[in-house]
């Protein structure tokens, strides 16, 4: 679904990505783990088009958009969700959620929306900036979703949620992953990361160094802690 | 009931903006009473031009320090139709504010890609090409004498005297500003104000960010096309004054001392401007601009938030403060615009 090859992304003089490669498959969920300043964000904000890579190339099914601007990206199916979240204060949930603009075809409409997430239908009205910061993380989930996103972009979600939130993130992201949606997430909560994804990347120095499974990331869980400096 | 009060935190009760439009109108149907008919025609010339500046400025986040282009390139191509074509001078002024948003198409079309400091600079950049074209291309402009003896033709109607004149320009007027509030009430005017706060926010949720600023640029320009083509006919002359860069920064200092993004204050910016340079000119003081500089500094370091701003800040009912159900995120602190934002 998404086939990321040798990527590299440059902060002026800085190298923050140096050749990175990965592939994230449909329905698949995957995640990319690494130190702080290791070039996860950069890298999806590369994918969607928010900062212009060096060099590589960036396939999204089947397609190549390396050179495509974000916003046809984001009608393409991409989905991002940034680790501010992005919800705007003054505007209702609905008004959050109505807000981009609809891919043809794989869009939810506003009542599935609002089956899969009840938290949201509850606060319909609310301006987004009352919300918990797990109500956010929903809401922003949610608009990517209603704007048919068919690959997620997720920039920590569950960073600084209580662990309820944290479960109901993750039912979320199992949910879309039933509906075929493939996720790419960045997350420093490794027990969270092998209980929602298939596959791990970590990432170290802009490079991806090593592919995992679940059973890699549960037997050497002290080793990578170690590595993460968690 | 509490969440109806919160829903929209910016807006005023309905009494207060029904009384507020019949204030303005009322305010607008005296104005040539109260003051020498021509200076409240120039009030109601420069005050659309800084609405249609504080359209950018504030609901786009776009400081241009180049819109004498627009009020001034309107106010040749108005008073070069008037002379030469006889037609009515809405037409005239019709067509001014025309050129002056075909005008912006290419201008805008390259400053966009860029923000801040750049954006104002390939502006500014453009106008001074656009002033250099008005001096020189003297067999069409007039150069340094600019246009003389523009006519204020309209079939049937006698519009020499500067009083009947001001009743024949406020519909223009009011037709431009109720056209730059619905731009910014539209859906179209929400994603400007989001382009504003974040712009990487707006791309990655599927919005052409840059086409969306070059349309709010091009209608800023089109109605500050038809402020300066009103004030042209108004004074019955074009000159380089009007495509002069102090025009772009007159512009500027009016909307910052109504209040950036308030849409309304910039009317209220640029009659204090233009009251004050009258009573300072009528009195024989030469130094308008030393005046006119020091209010603005004191109105900056003062209130922030311009006079309109500070005004309806102070006279907002407070909605009684709601329960809150949930620990709540901080407030975007990105509701308020200022200048210095990117």
């Amino acid at each position: 679904m998404l086939e990321v090859e040798g990527v590299s992304a440059r902060y002026g003089e800085a190298t923050a990505l140096d050749g990175a490669s990965l592939t994230v498959g449909e329905g698949e969920v995957v995640t990319l783990v690494g130190r702080n300043g290791a070039g996860k964000t950069t890298l999806l904000r590369c994918l969607m088009g928010l900062h212009r890579p060096a060099a590589g190339r960036i396939v999204l099914a089947g397609r190549d958009i390396t050179g495509l601007a974000a916003h046809r990206r984001a009608r393409l199916g991409l989905g991002y969700v940034p680790d501010d979240r992005g919800i705007y204060a003054g505007l209702s949930v609905e008004e959050n959620l109505t807000l981009p603009p609809v891919a043809a075809g794989s869009a939810w409409p506003l009542a599935r929306v609002y089956e899969a997430f009840p938290v949201l239908a509850a606060r319909r009205r609310f301006p987004g900036g009352r919300l918990s910061g797990g109500e956010q993380q929903m809401l922003a989930l949610a608009r990517v979703l209603r704007a048919g996103a068919r690959v997620l972009l997720c920039d920590e979600p569950t960073e600084g949620l209580a662990p309820v939130a944290v479960r109901q993130i993750g039912e979320i992201l199992r949910g879309a992953k039933e509906h075929g949606v493939s996720v790419l997430l960045v997350e420093q909560n490794l027990r969270f990361a092998t209980t929602v994804a298939d596959r791990h990347y970590l990432l170290a120095q802009g490079r991806v160094v090593e592919a995992l499974d679940n059973r890699d990331v549960k037997q050497r869980e002290d080793e990578l802690l170690a590595h993460l400096g968690l | 009931m509490i969440l109806g009060l919160m829903r929209r935190l910016g807006d005023r009760p309905a009494w207060m903006r029904w009384g507020l439009l019949a204030v303005g109108l009322a305010v607008a149907a005296i104005l040539p009473w109260v003051l020498y008919p021509p200076v409240a025609t120039d009030i109601l010339c420069w005050g659309l031009f800084a609405v249609a500046f504080d359209l950018l400025l504030g609901h786009a986040g776009l400081l241009s320090f180049g819109h004498a282009a627009f009020w001034g390139g309107s106010a040749y191509v108005t008073g070069l139709i008037a002379l030469h074509s006889g037609l009515p001078f809405y037409v005239a002024v019709l067509g001014g504010a025309v050129a002056a948003a075909v005008l912006a198409l290419p201008i805008g079309y390259l400053a966009v890609r860029r923000s801040g400091i750049y954006f104002a600079m390939i502006t500014l950049a453009f106008a001074q090409m656009v002033y250099f074209v008005a001096n020189q291309w003297s067999a069409v402009t007039g150069g340094e004498n600019g246009l003389q003896g523009i006519p204020r033709n309209l079939p049937g109607v006698d519009l020499s005297d500067a009083f009947t004149f001001y009743y024949a320009a406020l519909p223009v007027v009011l037709l431009g500003l109720a056209a730059a509030r619905r731009i910014v009430r539209s859906p179209f005017g929400r994603v400007t104000a989001a382009i504003r706060d974040n712009t990487d926010r707006v791309r990655a949720l599927g919005y052409p960010a840059d086409r969306y600023k070059l349309t709010v640029f091009t209608a800023s320009a089109f109605l500050s096309g038809l402020a300066g083509g009103l004030f042209a006919v108004n004074h019955g002359f074009a000159s380089l004054q009007e495509v002069d860069w102090t025009t772009s920064g007159k512009v500027v200092v009016m909307t910052v001392l109504g209040g950036i993004g308030t849409l309304w204050g910039s009317l209220v910016g640029a009659a204090a401007i233009v009251r004050l340079e009258d009573w300072l000119s009528t009195a024989g003081f030469e130094q308008t601009d030393l005046v006119t500089g020091g209010v603005f500094i004191v109105v900056v370091l003062l209130f922030r938030q311009g006079l309109w701003g500070t005004a309806t800040r102070l006279l907002r009912p407070r909605p009684p403060a709601p329960p809150t159900p949930d620990p709540a995120e901080p407030a975007d602190p990105d509701r308020t615009p200022h200048l210095t934002k990117r």
